[in-house]
């Protein structure tokens, strides 16, 4: 196992034939990180649907994050990191293809580059030097102040995961008091779009 | 809201409106459905109301929620039809979770409609309100709440499409009372399979994989089918391409729990069943083939035993029409997903056409011939004590020519009748498999003697199991189905009892069923014919008599109670570590993780 790669697109898969996955790849034992994009019927349930099925087969999710972004069409997108080995990625995706209410289920890791971004909302208690020190970092990652009072300032910081991992951290010796955070929304790069297909 | 806006609207144009209930029934009507099994209550009052009312449907008064649902299983795997339930809100529905979840491990397709607290009560804790959607969604396909009368049939016709298509299961359509008394207009059923927005499950192969599993089966040497439910559920079709694919191949097959009668037990070919208690012959076939042809079978722990050390010479052809069945325990060379009964008919195709020279077989029979002579199935009947696979073999012999449909409950008689009924026709064999539910059989074995009323129908059961359900002989009594409850008593769970033996020290803990009824006072009791027999030279004459008994009969057999059943391959061990007998038994202890699996 060891520890969790991430997954290049380069390495995606050349299909011999639909839904076929090399052999060697499936019984490749390391761990990787891959984001996964369904769009799904906005119905009741289909956020417990999803993540029922995840916690009930024990997969392990990183961040899970829904939206509705088609109210016309009542359908809603929701965005999946999930690490694994190459088969449990597999079975995660085949897994989620069996709900009835997702129309597709596309893994934005093997499908090529993709954009994967998150927002966090980051409170600093800090007086004096700290100030200055946090407002520099800010600058540095192009956070924004969004709330500010002689004790404290609200971050709000956009990136890939690791450029929010990076902020909060070099918070933490600041005064960090407090994180919240969206989870990730995560978009192929390119001109092919999933919602044009999918009706 | 929605539901008020058609009720005025109703009022504008009554000829277009039916209540709730009735288009229910309407849309059951539309589906085919002849027999709902079900059990009423405050929250389906009205459905019943008209169910009173129509001739067309009949409803079999089931003694219990549970019982509802295994009975349309037996309905369903015997017909090959949707199996239908009716259950109240609450209690009802929590009851029919057992039966619901075994469905769904035996992809048996199932509609159970569910009454509920009217829809503004839902979220107050009402009185037999519970979230029948959340307790059922991890053991359903789907399910499905229906807050509009307007909604109904569409619903009821979308879960039935669902149940029935792809990888068949059960579907749940919860209906709040306040739905099933509204008004609403009546839509007719999905016209194609495809005009669903989101579920299309895909049946036709991919032509490139099946000319690659067929390019993989000329040049085998040592090639072994695995079969499974999956053919069964396909249907007539997948079996009659089963049968010509291995006619064609001459290749040998073996098959889980679940496939068995999709080919005929009576032939060269058939290895008999594979796993935990299959034969030698077809574990060490499956353990030292070069090629295995899995259709329809999902590599399930029962199977492939432990998994690293699982046929590690083979390559592998699986189809299957459920995507998340391939890779999932066992990686696999091609893929192919699809119909059973569509991929076996393009490997037929493929088949003949393909002229590559081919390999003999002739090594790899004589192999699976050596294995055969090792004649794992063997015991001793001698002695005054009836030996349990004596029982349930002489009973398939006695009862083979009326083409039975043998049902059973869980434990050591259903692995014996597994191993000792050989099928020769598909949809014959009912058991719990992926969920092993005891008190599974004898509603099982009611659902298929109302499908069947003429065909003779045997539940093989132990008598542990027996009790679990058998308040279903009154269900029998009343609708005059004429089931056999055929109970194997060795006075033990006895195949717990052989797990204590095997894994924890002979320490018989809670095993041992005592307290037990007198069976034939007991069926008396429901108004069934009983009958008991300990005597081996007895045996074969009671068998008959309880064939020719006309109605429902409990024959209590007393059985060795010491018995083991074998082979068995211990968890965690290979299907080369096959236990043959007691003796073996004690010189292959099972130890280390084996002992932590189920
Ligand atoms: C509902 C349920 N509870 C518990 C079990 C565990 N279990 C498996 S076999 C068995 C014993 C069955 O005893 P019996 O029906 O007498 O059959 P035998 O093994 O003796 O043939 C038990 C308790 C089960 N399969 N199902
Ligand atoms: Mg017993």
């Amino acid at each position: 196992m060891g520890e969790t790669r991430m997954a290049k697109f380069e390495e995606a898969p050349h299909s011999i034939y639909e839904g076929m996955v090399p052999v060697a790849r499936l019984k490749d034992g390391h761990v990787y990180r891959h984001v996964i994009s369904l769009l799904v019927d906005n119905e009741a349930g289909v956020l417990a649907r999803v993540s029922g099925m995840i916690s009930g087969r024990g997969y392990n999710i990183e961040s899970l994050t829904v939206a509705e972004i088609d109210r016309d069409r009542q359908l809603s997108r929701i965005n999946i990191a999930t690490s694994g080995t190459r088969q449990v990625i597999e079975q995660v995706k085949a897994q989620l293809g069996r709900l009835v209410p997702v129309h597709e289920v596309r893994d934005l890791t093997d499908e090529g580059p993709c954009v994967a971004r998150e927002l966090a909302l980051v409170k600093v208690a800090c007086v004096g030097e700290s100030r200055a020190e946090a407002l520099k970092c800010c600058e540095i990652f192009r956070a924004s102040v969004v709330d500010s009072t002689p004790q404290s300032f609200v971050f709000e910081v956009i990136g890939d995961t690791a450029k929010v991992d990076a902020f909060i951290d070099l918070m933490r010796p600041l005064g960090l008091v407090e994180v919240s955070r969206t989870g990730i929304a995560a978009i192929a790069r390119g001109a092919a779009g999933f919602l044009k297909d999918s009706n | 809201m929605a539901a008020r806006a058609a009720a005025l609207k109703a009022e504008d144009h009554p000829e277009e409106f039916m209540s709730g209930a009735r288009l229910i029934l309407k849309a059951l009507e539309d589906q085919g459905v002849e027999v709902v099994f079900g059990y009423p209550g405050g929250a389906v009052l009205p459905i019943y109301d008209e169910l009173f009312k129509q001739n067309r449907i009949r409803h079999i008064l089931v003694r219990h929620e549970q019982a509802a649902v295994h009975a349309a299983e037996g309905y369903a795997r015997s017909t090959g039809k949707v199996g239908c339930v009716l259950v109240t809100s609450g209690p009802g529905a929590t009851n029919a979770v057992t039966g619901l979840t075994d469905a769904l491990m035996d992809s048996t397709p199932i509609v159970c409609l569910t009454g509920q607290v009217p829809t503004h009560l839902i979220g107050n804790d009402a009185f037999q309100e519970a979230d029948t959607i959340g307790i059922t969604r991890p053991c359903t396909k789907h399910n499905y709440l229906v807050r509009d009368a307007e909604q109904l049939a569409r619903v009821i016709h979308e879960a039935f499409h669902v149940a029935r298509t792809g990888r068949p299961g059960p579907v749940v359509v919860d209906i709040p009372k306040d739905v099933s008394m509204g008004q609403g207009r009546y839509a007719p059923p999905l016209q194609s399979a495809s005009a669903h927005k989101t579920y299309r499950p895909r049946t036709a192969p991919d032509p490139r994989a099946i000319r690659e599993a067929v390019a993989l089966m000329a040049r085998a040497k040592r090639p072994v089918f695995y079969t499974g439910g999956g053919v069964i559920n396909s249907g007539a079709r997948a079996v009659a391409a089963l049968r010509e694919l291995l006619a064609l191949t001459g290749f040998p097959i073996t098959s889980t729990l679940m496939g068995l009668g999709a080919y005929p037990a009576d032939q060269d070919q058939w290895l008999g069943m594979v796993g935990m208690h299959g034969t030698f012959e077809a574990n060490l076939a499956m353990h030292g083939c070069d090629l295995m042809i899995a259709v329809g079978a999902r590599f399930d722990d029962r199977v492939t035993g432990n998994l690293a050390l699982f046929s590690p010479g083979s390559r592998k052809i699986h189809i299957d029409i459920d995507p998340s069945s391939i890779n999932k325990n066992v990686v696999v060379d091609v893929p192919v997903v699809a119909d059973c009964g569509e991929a076996l008919e393009a490997l037929v195709a493929a088949w003949k056409a393909e002229t590559a020279p081919r390999p003999g077989l002739a090594a790899w029979w004589r192999q699976v011939a050596e294995w055969r002579g090792r004649d794992c199935l063997h015991y001793e009947q001698k002695g005054p004590v009836i030996k349990p696979q004596h029982a349930i073999q002489r009973l398939f012999e006695i009862a083979k020519d009326r083409d039975p449909f043998i049902c059973t409950e869980v434990g050591q008689h259903q692995m014996w009748a597994a191993q000792f009924c050989g099928f020769t026709r598909a949809n014959r064999w009912i058991t719990s498999g992926g969920l092993g539910t005891m008190g599974f059989g004898l509603p099982a074995a009611i659902g298929a003697q109302i499908a069947h009323p003429d065909a003779l129908v045997i539940d093989i059961a132990g008598e542990a199991s027996a009790l679990m359900n058998i308040q279903e002989l009154s269900t029998a009594v009343q609708h005059k189905a004429a089931v056999k409850l055929f109970i194997i008593n060795n006075q033990y769970m006895g195949m717990v009892r052989q797990w204590q033996e095997m894994l924890h020290g002979a320490r018989y803990a809670h095993s041992y069923t005592e307290a037990l009824p007198d069976f034939v006072k007991l069926a008396e009791a429901f108004g069934c014919a009983g009958l008991r027999v300990s005597d081996p030279a007895r045996l074969d004459g009671t068998i008959r008599e309880m064939l020719e008994i006309p109605g429902p009969v409990v024959c209590e057999v007393a059985v060795d109670p010491a018995e083991n059943c074998f082979p068995m391959i211990p968890s965690g061990k290979a299907h080369n570590e096959m236990i043959l007998s007691a003796q073996d038994a004690a010189a292959k202890r099972i130890t280390g993780e084996g002992l932590a699996l189920v």
